[in-house]
């Protein structure tokens, strides 16, 4: 329970960092990504003071070694850099030019956005399931054959 | 840059960072948005119950923030359905390829010094600011 507790206080915390800094308005990040035209620097800020603080929980989390309420840390501990992290981070970065919405956002403007952002959640959640019929080697089987054709 | 606002932006990423760095420590659990909402995919014994705490308390934001007496900024985006759709699948489909999003990558990732986040948070950006000027400079859609 109290796990549970913790986990809804860290996602209204998120929520509220996200309506203070005015980043669950599409337009306002869409500011910052248009560096060509009349460039909104708000959301470089909101990454720097995000980053800052998180650095130094995950600080905090290594000296303490297990959590505060759980038994283990579940950290991502990987550092091998695949085609399938690049190819999935450039389709994110497509969506998210294409509109301004990445996951949080789009998630707390479920409650007070129009009713588009219903549309734009639920074929993102399709997007999410979709992933699970890709094959587990997918791209890399790929990359490997156009490899091995180029080879020769 | 009369839209530009440094002051909220910092405050509301401090904000974003301590959601991080709380859950991590109390929890031992990365705050990735994608990852959280993808783990419910289905949902799995013992890691629903908090995964689905955490999308409450994002859903719970804005309707804390104006009880409190918050004004809740606006909501502005002026694309048709067919690329708002097309826009969430890339976002779903993409953010669980690349294992995160701009929370898991961006902030907590770059945050712990992952060379993985690093890289990714690069190519999204990159490839984010490249449509938005296709799309605003070039194709003006």
């Amino acid at each position: 329970m109290p796990l549970i507790a913790s986990a809804f206080a860290s996602g209204l915390l998120f929520g509220l960092g996200l309506i203070v800094s005015e980043m669950v308005n599409p337009a306002k990040v869409l500011g910052f990504l248009d560096i060509f035209g009349n460039w909104d620097p708000s959301l470089a800020f909101v990454m720097g003071g995000a980053v800052i603080v998180s650095a130094l929980g995950t600080f905090v989390a290594r000296r303490r070694g297990v959590p505060v309420l759980a038994p283990r840390l579940d950290m991502p501990s990987r550092r091998d850099l695949d085609p399938r992290l690049m190819a999935g981070a450039a389709l994110f970065g497509i969506g998210w030019g294409l509109v301004g919405l990445c996951p949080g956002p789009a998630l707390v403007d479920l409650t007070f956005g129009p009713w588009q952002i219903f549309a734009f959640v639920a074929a993102m959640v399709v997007g999410m399931a979709l992933f699970r019929l890709v094959p587990d080697d997918w791209p890399q089987a790929a990359f490997r054959r156009e490899a091995a054709r180029v080879d020769g | 840059m009369d839209h530009f606002t440094p002051i909220s932006a910092l405050i509301g990423g401090l904000l974003i960072g301590l959601s991080a760095a709380w859950l991590l420590v109390l929890n031992g659990r990365v705050a990735g948005i994608s990852g959280i909402l993808g783990g419910l995919l289905p949902p799995a014994p013992r890691e629903t119950g908090w995964r689905m705490a955490f999308l409450a308390g994002l859903f719970a934001a804005p309707l804390a923030y104006a009880a409190f007496g918050g004004t809740l900024p606006p909501v502005d985006f002026d694309v048709s359905l067919p690329v708002l759709v097309t826009a969430g699948l890339l976002v779903g489909f993409g953010t669980r390829l690349g294992s995160g999003c701009t929370s898991g990558h961006g902030v907590c990732g770059i945050g712990r010094g992952s060379p993985r986040s690093i890289v990714a948070t690069g190519i999204f950006m990159v490839c984010a600011i490249a449509t938005v000027y296709l799309t605003r400079h070039i194709v003006g859609m």
